[in-house]
């Protein structure tokens, strides 16, 4: 119990931040048109491409040739699917704008 | 700048930027999902994106220690920036699900490989006081275990859809990957109860438990069928949403943390909402049940009966209204360009055309808007099935192409069919029905579909493109 009481009192912030999140996140997207799935899914896929601001911290930390590598290719990835992700999406909804 | 002040001046700017980053995430998957505001709204959030990873570059602490290998990361990044942009821009927009599956991939291998670099430097301050048993470790076991999975997973979908990776169904996956599940909680836990002095001395037990992780992903997705990949990709999506947190919850790094929840709430949702739109249960996806499993009870065969290109051309041209009800089979022969000439030219003739779009065409939901959208069909002509429904009984002739689950009456008459209950456009109800397909292959879901063996069905058979050109030089030279 004293470890729970230990690890919540730690993490309440993060743990709040979560909890609102969930919400936040179910709320935004409940009443989303099936024509507009694909987009968004793809525009949400871009979105956790946050992921690379953590593959830079490690990857400005790195001291060992291996942890370099490593980071270098976290880096890349993360790119790519902040990147690609983006890009697609707006391919997709470029397409919508032409509606007579 | 100002070290020796305890606000200093980047530490301000960079928090300051975390919390514009997630404003602007949050407002730009809310603009997503309006049509008219969609194209802004991811705009507006890679900006935020964009804003967060500069301002982690230039003013990021750790332990007072700056951001280093800076001219490295610029490297990677513009790397990563070319590759990302040129794919992207040139895949086709039939490969539009297999391209999200392999970006998402990505997202998940970048977060696994943070937690394998992180887990041997966790600080001993910290085993220490608590042993291994606290949130640092876990949410670094959880990120490498929930990333590999969604990378695996979404290599594994992106190769089923491109059509290199066949379905792997065996009865007894559902207990082995079960079974491999609890064996990665289990590590989980084990880890979590070492007694050491540091974490360094645990690393073999990562890499064993990527390993695990990277079966595990393999086989959750081989035995799902392609039908039900859309929504895999939608739920693997999340998890690579959840993966991202635990990097925020490890850096306490608040745009990590709520992009990371936001995603993988709001994916979470998306994918109950696509499998509403199927009808079917999450779990029942999982499962693999769909395609295949099931085995219908309605026997197969009948006669089919075709029609020749000039009856169809004469058919339509004499028409009232007609409906077109694309699906897959449209999207692969590329014909959304010459559908759409089809149709304009029946509209010259006054004859009435619409669409009718099943949420779940294509290989996504809203795939076919998208791609008939690509070759200019007005958006007012693409109706929802549930709208066009009531309609159908007063329409002349429905051309299907290249659709068949969706079109398929056993989602309403065969309890026993693996689709029953699916909501399906009610091809049937039209006074004539025109068919294109490739050749009397099953659809997606692998089952019979009794709507070719209708009196009212007439069936053209070739691939889509060639057909649907063969046909406007026949109602052209009428």
């Amino acid at each position: 119990m004293e470890q729970f009481s230990a690890f919540f009192l730690q993490h309440r912030e993060a743990i709040f931040i979560v909890i609102l999140s969930i919400f936040l996140g179910i709320e935004v997207i409940s009443h989303v048109p099936a024509i507009l799935h694909t987009p968004l899914m793809s525009g949400a896929n871009a979105i956790h491409g946050v992921v690379i601001i953590g593959a830079i911290i490690v990857m400005g930390h790195a001291d060992t040739t291996g942890s370099m590598i490593l980071g270098f290719l976290a880096v890349v990835l993360g790119t790519l699917n902040v990147v690609g992700g983006f890009v697609v999406t707006d391919r997709m909804l470029e397409m919508f704008k032409k509606k007579k | 700048m100002d070290g020796i002040s305890p606000f200093p001046f980047g530490i301000t700017i960079l928090e300051i930027t975390y919390v514009i980053a997630s404003v602007l995430f949050v407002i730009g998957l809310k603009m997503l999902s309006h049509p008219l505001t969609a194209r802004r709204g991811n705009i507006l959030a890679a900006f935020g994106m964009g804003f967060a990873i500069i301002a982690t570059i230039l003013f990021h602490k750790k332990d007072g220690e700056p951001i280093g290998n800076i001219p490295l990361i610029i490297v990677a990044i513009a790397v990563g920036t070319v590759i990302g942009w040129v794919i992207a821009k040139k895949v086709k927009m039939t490969a539009m699900p297999q391209l999200v599956s392999f970006f998402n991939g990505m997202g998940g291998a970048a977060a696994a490989l943070i937690s394998m670099m992180e887990f041997p430097h966790i600080s001993p301050d910290l085993i220490a006081r608590t042993g291994m048993a606290n949130g640092h470790v876990l949410a670094i076991l959880l990120g490498l275990m929930i990333g590999t999975i969604s990378w695996a997973g979404s290599m594994i979908a992106f190769g089923k859809l491109d059509g290199w990776i066949g379905d792997m169904r065996i009865k007894a996956m559902k207990y082995v990957n079960l079974t491999i599940l609890t064996v990665l909680f289990g590590f989980i836990a084990f880890i979590m109860t070492r007694d050491v002095q540091a974490s360094s001395e645990l690393t073999p037990l990562i890499y064993i438990m990527f390993a695990i992780a990277v079966v595990y992903g393999v086989l959750f997705v081989m035995p799902i069928g392609g039908a039900d990949m859309p929504v895999v990709i939608s739920l693997l999506n999340s998890f690579t949403g959840v993966a991202a947190a635990m990097g925020g919850f490890l850096y306490n790094n608040q745009a990590m943390l709520t992009g990371g929840i936001l995603v993988g709430s709001a994916g979470t949702i998306l994918t109950i909402l696509m499998c509403k739109a199927m009808n079917r249960s999450l779990l029942n996806v999982i499962a693999g049940v769909f395609g295949g499993g099931g085995k219908s009870n309605i026997a197969e065969g009948g006669t089919v009966k075709e029609i020749s290109l000039s009856d169809a051309a004469v058919l339509l041209s004499y028409s009232k209204k007609v409906v077109i009800v694309p699906g897959y089979g449209l999207a692969v022969a590329q014909a959304q360009h010459i559908c759409h000439e089809l149709d304009k030219l029946l509209d010259e003739k006054g004859v009435e055309v619409k669409y009718a779009i099943h949420p779940v065409a294509g290989r996504m939901p809203g795939h076919m808007n998208v791609l008939l959208a690509e070759a200019d069909v007005p958006y007012e002509q693409l109706i929802e099935s549930d709208e066009i429904n009531p309609d159908l009984p007063n329409t002349d002739v429905l051309i299907v192409i290249g659709a068949n689950d969706v079109v398929n009456p056993a989602a309403e008459d065969d309890p026993s069919s693996p689709i029953f209950g699916m909501p399906i456009i009610k091809a049937r109800d039209a006074k004539n029905i025109i068919v294109m397909k490739r050749g009397m292959g099953k659809g997606y879901a692998a089952i019979e579909n009794m709507l070719f063996f209708n009196e009212k069905t007439r069936m053209l058979f070739g691939d889509a493109k060639n057909t649907l050109q063969n046909l406007v030089n026949e109602i052209k030279s009428l």
